[in-house]
């Protein structure tokens, strides 16, 4: 925890995303929904970092504005000391091979006419161009044993595989590239209670053999408090309590919190 | 490790097929214009050997003009003896070469807007959707005359100005299909790794796309048929004495009330290939669109 306090790999400032509520007959912007208002924290290398809250809290557009799927309004998001935020596309290019996304929807995030091998591939195909196509294929091979799938299935659509085994390709084309962060946007939420821990444990399996720096965002507090060394609980586009996750679930202090953790239902 | 799995393999592609296969009404569509294809293409074909079946089609011979259907001529002569059967079957490869030209011009034109429109969005977006909303304020059929009118009517020009004016419903479609598809998850995470739009586009999106996009093309092969057989019809389509089945109508319509046939058998051809084209368009969305 402490080495993330002096060579913050991912430093968030003052975060803002705002987007416009327009009405009337020419569309003027009348207000704006304040999904992130002021949010600021910081990710150090190889560190978990938990993104709990509601549905709506804002915790999904923190995760996309982090990878510029959404525009933000305002502060900083420092890289390694660098501000990734007004950064063109094309300048962004190389640090996206830095930062990758795990997508909640195991079922919407692999496009169904492509073959895994091809889905896979692509990462590699954008990020190492100069690798051929035998060590392209190798290169899946050996992704897809990494996440527990056989290297055989490459040559399988998305549509013959389940939701757990869907998602394990989507985190194999994440890792492709060789990520130092990974941000998990509800990875386990949309999958059965069973298979929900072999996802998590595969997650904290490569978080130690690859030394993974993650964003994980979650609403279930059980999921995040296995994973992640800190914890930050989002409430209406803001931080209202964070720290280390034990201690923050331990002793929770705002009263969002404590609703939170007593929505856990115990089996 | 992770046992295979037990879904049904099944490809998208695969799904719509089978249930394609499964309509009657679109066996026999697709049946009739199998059958117009290869009548057109024999004849063209035969023609271009010399041979010309089952008479030639621009031969006249005044003292067998205006005869019934007969065992010798078929669907019967024109007013010029010309044999009704051959005409139609030569105009039959014009029908079918303009609808698939036509329809060819205006996919590539409607797929490439309504592709920079869904995709890109924003001020794109309105000047080429305004566009699309001016061009369709004009009456189709009345452009397309104009059109014609001021270029020549010549088969290659004709083709063309039908392709250029009926884009615009095929580029609404296409919009529509990206701005659905460019929200979905897989084409964030093409973006999140950094692939570039054009392949994001052509690789993700289109073929997802296929489906209707297909549908609007087979659906729009009739329209063009149409069109091109009432510009013959209004004497601006492909010149005689190049048959046409609109031209042989138009040629036909003074003798009405002696020779029926001039106007039944190329207004039947026109009515069956176009009702088989749109069955088939139909069949075709009924099965991209349906879940089971």
């Amino acid at each position: 925890m402490s080495e993330g306090r002096t060579t913050p790999l991912l430093e968030v400032c003052d975060l803002k995303v705002h987007f416009p509520i327009r009405s009337g007959l020419l569309r003027r912007q009348t207000d704006s929904f304040k999904a992130v208002d002021g949010v600021s924290f910081r990710v150090g290398a190889g560190q978990v970092v938990g993104l709990v809250g509601e549905s709506g809290s804002g915790k999904t557009t923190i995760g996309r504005t982090l990878v510029k799927l959404i525009k933000s309004t305002s502060g900083e998001a420092l890289w390694k000391g660098e501000d990734i935020l007004p950064l063109s596309e094309k300048e962004f290019r190389p640090l996206r091979r830095r930062i990758q996304y795990i997508f909640q929807d195991p079922f919407g995030s692999l496009n169904p006419r492509m073959t895994v091998g091809a889905i896979i591939g692509e990462a590699l195909e954008i990020h190492f161009r100069n690798l051929s196509s035998s060590e392209r294929t190798d290169r899946v091979a050996s992704l897809l044993s990494k996440v527990g799938l056989r290297p055989e299935m490459a040559g399988r659509h998305p549509h013959e595989f389940s939701g757990g085994q869907r998602q394990r390709i989507g985190i194999a084309r994440a890792l492709a590239v060789e990520p130092e962060f990974l941000i998990c946007d509800e990875p386990v939420s949309a999958l059965d209670v069973s298979v929900q821990a072999q996802i998590v444990n595969l997650l904290a399996d490569l978080r130690e053999e690859l030394g993974l720096a993650m964003l994980f965002i979650a609403h279930d507090l059980a999921v995040v408090e296995h994973l992640s060394d800190e914890v930050l609980v989002l409430h209406r586009g803001k931080i209202v309590e964070s720290g280390p996750s034990r201690e923050v679930l331990a002793h929770p202090t705002h009263p969002y919190t404590r609703e939170l953790l007593a929505a856990v239902p115990s089996l | 490790m992770i046992s295979s799995a037990s879904i049904t393999p099944e490809t998208p592609t695969g799904r719509i097929l089978r249930r394609f296969r499964a309509d009657p009404m679109a066996r026999i569509a697709v049946l009739v214009i199998i059958l117009f294809a290869l009548l057109a293409g024999g004849t063209a074909l035969l023609s271009s050997m010399g041979v010309n079946w089952p008479y030639n089609p621009n031969l006249t011979s005044l003292e067998q003009k205006l005869l019934p259907p007969s065992p010798s001529h078929w669907l019967g002569t024109d007013n010029l003896g010309r044999d009704v059967l051959s005409r139609m079957l030569h105009g039959a490869s014009i029908s079918l070469t303009v609808g698939l030209i036509a329809v060819a011009v205006s996919l590539g034109i409607g797929v490439v807007v309504g592709a920079i429109a869904g995709y890109f969005g924003g001020k794109i977006d309105q000047i080429l959707m305004r566009s699309v909303d001016a061009l369709l304020c004009f009456p189709t059929f009345f452009l397309i005359l104009t059109a014609v009118a001021l270029l020549g009517p010549s088969l290659i020009n004709i083709v063309i100005v039908i392709g250029l004016v009926s884009w615009t419903g095929t580029a609404r479609l296409v919009r529509g299909e990206f701005l659905t598809l460019r929200e979905t998850e897989y084409v964030k995470s093409a973006r999140v790794l950094g692939q570039r739009a054009w392949t994001i586009i052509t690789r993700h999106i289109l073929p997802n796309a296929a489906a209707p996009i297909l549908v609007t093309a087979v659906l729009g092969i009739p329209d063009a048929i149409l069109s091109e057989a009432g510009l013959s019809f209004l004497g601006f389509g492909v010149q005689p004495p190049q048959a046409t089945w609109g031209n042989i109508i138009a040629d036909g319509k003074t003798y009405l009330l002696d020779a029926w046939w001039l106007i039944l058998f190329p207004g039947l051809a026109i009515l069956i290939a176009s009702l088989s084209f749109y069955l088939a368009g139909d069949a075709l969305r009924e099965a991209a669109e349906s879940r089971n």
